[in-house]
């Protein structure tokens, strides 16, 4: 309960703060405060579906239904946080290039991503049986785990970006200066704090549902 | 490879699954070079066509080889009579055949139909290669995966298609260097198929008991 307070007053601080405390970037102009909320969902979504694989081959090794459940809640949130870096990314490219869309590599990975975790539910909702549904849905969480790699990091190397890097490996500079830096950083906490919220909410909910789906089939 | 046999042999006395896979990769085919008409489209756009063509022809003929062993209720002996790395093998390398026959009678007729040339014979025929391997690779696992769930001929475009991505946007850029005639990037690209090609059948032999044991 504490926990959750603290978590809306921190965002809310992150909010206000990008606005009024951080001053407009350098070369993005004003449109650059969206990195404040750009940059820190695609990373929970990264993160989110890392766990999701991790706990796909958790799953594969020692068969615990629990195992299943984490990884689909943790793909589910990965698809919101997902959703919102291809909003907030497709906004942004608006105000900067003129065009909502226009399949930079880095837009093209991240329709890759939501696709691969699409085909993912679509594959979970026609198994009916549980055991047979975690398996299938592990497996194929990990094959398509195994092509971020290429798109990732191969795609936009092969194919001309136009994404502002954040951090200039060459230089071995931030384009932030010290405060952007901490409002940055301080979102990021807010938002892994924000995912650890939901990802426990979702997954009391499931563990309710699944013990009372198990309870009324003892019933019957 | 005693699996490949049989399958060649089940194959081959009925022969409606290749003819049939064959028929439906010439449709797109011809309806592709309709569709297009009188303009001659570049090398690029080409490219991106014939792997449309591949792409869909696996997606509609490939992923029978499981289903049909689940169908028949042949898989529990199948499951019996073989590990389940023989089994992968041996599907992999039929869905391979399969491919590979169906691109001999496709590639010339895509020359013909779309009015090109390619002026790298030989690098083209490589990267044609270790795409078409790739593509079976992910075919094959996949299948397994789809013979198991409802709605099997949809979800094998959905579930492929994010999968195959690194592969078909490689092969596409690394064929229309091969039609244009430039040598720039053929040999990353082909290095980048190998790898790519390498990764997922190491996979799918390390997940395929998964898939396969009930």
């Amino acid at each position: 309960m504490a926990a959750k307070i603290i978590l809306g007053i921190w965002l809310a601080a992150v909010i206000i703060a990008s606005f009024v405390y951080m001053s407009s970037t350098q070369g993005l102009g004003e449109t650059g405060r969206i990195i404040i909320y750009h940059v820190p969902a695609a990373w929970i979504a990264v993160l989110a579906y890392l766990m999701a694989t991790v706990n796909s081959l958790g799953y594969l090794r020692r068969h615990a239904i629990r195992l299943d459940r984490k990884a689909k809640v943790s793909a589910e949130l990965g698809t919101v946080f997902c959703l919102l870096a291809t909003v907030t990314g497709a906004i942004w490219s608006k105000a900067a290039w003129g065009l909502y869309w226009n399949w930079d590599p880095r837009q093209t990975s991240i329709v890759v991503l939501l696709l691969v975790y699409g085909a993912y539910f679509a594959l979970r909702s026609s198994i009916a049986d549980e055991d047979r549904r975690a398996r299938l849905s592990a497996v194929y969480a990990i094959f398509a785990f195994l092509t971020v790699p290429f798109l990732v990091f191969i795609v936009p190397r092969v194919y001309f970006s136009l994404h502002p890097d954040l951090i200039n490996i060459k230089e071995r500079s931030f384009a932030m200066d010290r405060k952007m830096l901490v409002v940055f950083f301080s979102s990021l906490l807010g938002f892994t704090g924000l995912y650890a919220w939901l990802y426990n909410i979702r997954l009391r909910l499931e563990k309710l549902l699944h013990r009372a789906e198990t309870r009324g089939e003892k019933h019957r | 490879m005693a699996v490949c046999r049989k399958d060649l042999r089940v194959e081959f006395r009925t022969r409606y699954a290749y003819s049939a896979l064959l028929m439906f990769a010439v449709t797109v085919m011809v309806t592709v070079s309709f569709t297009v008409g009188g303009f001659l489209p570049d090398s690029g756009v080409a490219a991106a066509l014939l792997w449309i063509i591949l792409f869909f022809s696996a997606m509609a003929g490939l992923p029978r080889i499981f289903a049909q062993e689940e169908e028949k209720g042949t898989a529990a002996a199948l499951r019996m009579a073989a590990a389940p790395e023989t089994v992968l093998m041996g599907k992999y390398m039929y869905n391979a055949v399969l491919l590979f026959s169906l691109a001999v009678l496709l590639v010339p007729l895509f020359f013909v139909l779309l009015n090109q040339s390619v002026l790298l014979p030989g690098l083209f025929l490589a990267v044609l290669l270790l795409g078409l391997l790739g593509l079976a690779a992910v075919s094959t696992v996949l299948a397994a995966i789809v013979a198991k769930a409802e709605a099997k001929g949809l979800l094998m475009a959905v579930l492929s298609f994010p999968v195959l991505l690194p592969l078909l946007l490689t092969a596409v850029k690394a064929t229309h260097n091969c039609l244009a005639g430039s040598r720039e990037g053929v040999a990353a690209s082909m290095l980048l198929l190998f790898c790519y090609d390498g990764v997922i059948l190491a996979a799918s032999f390390l997940l395929f008991a998964y898939i396969w044991d009930d």
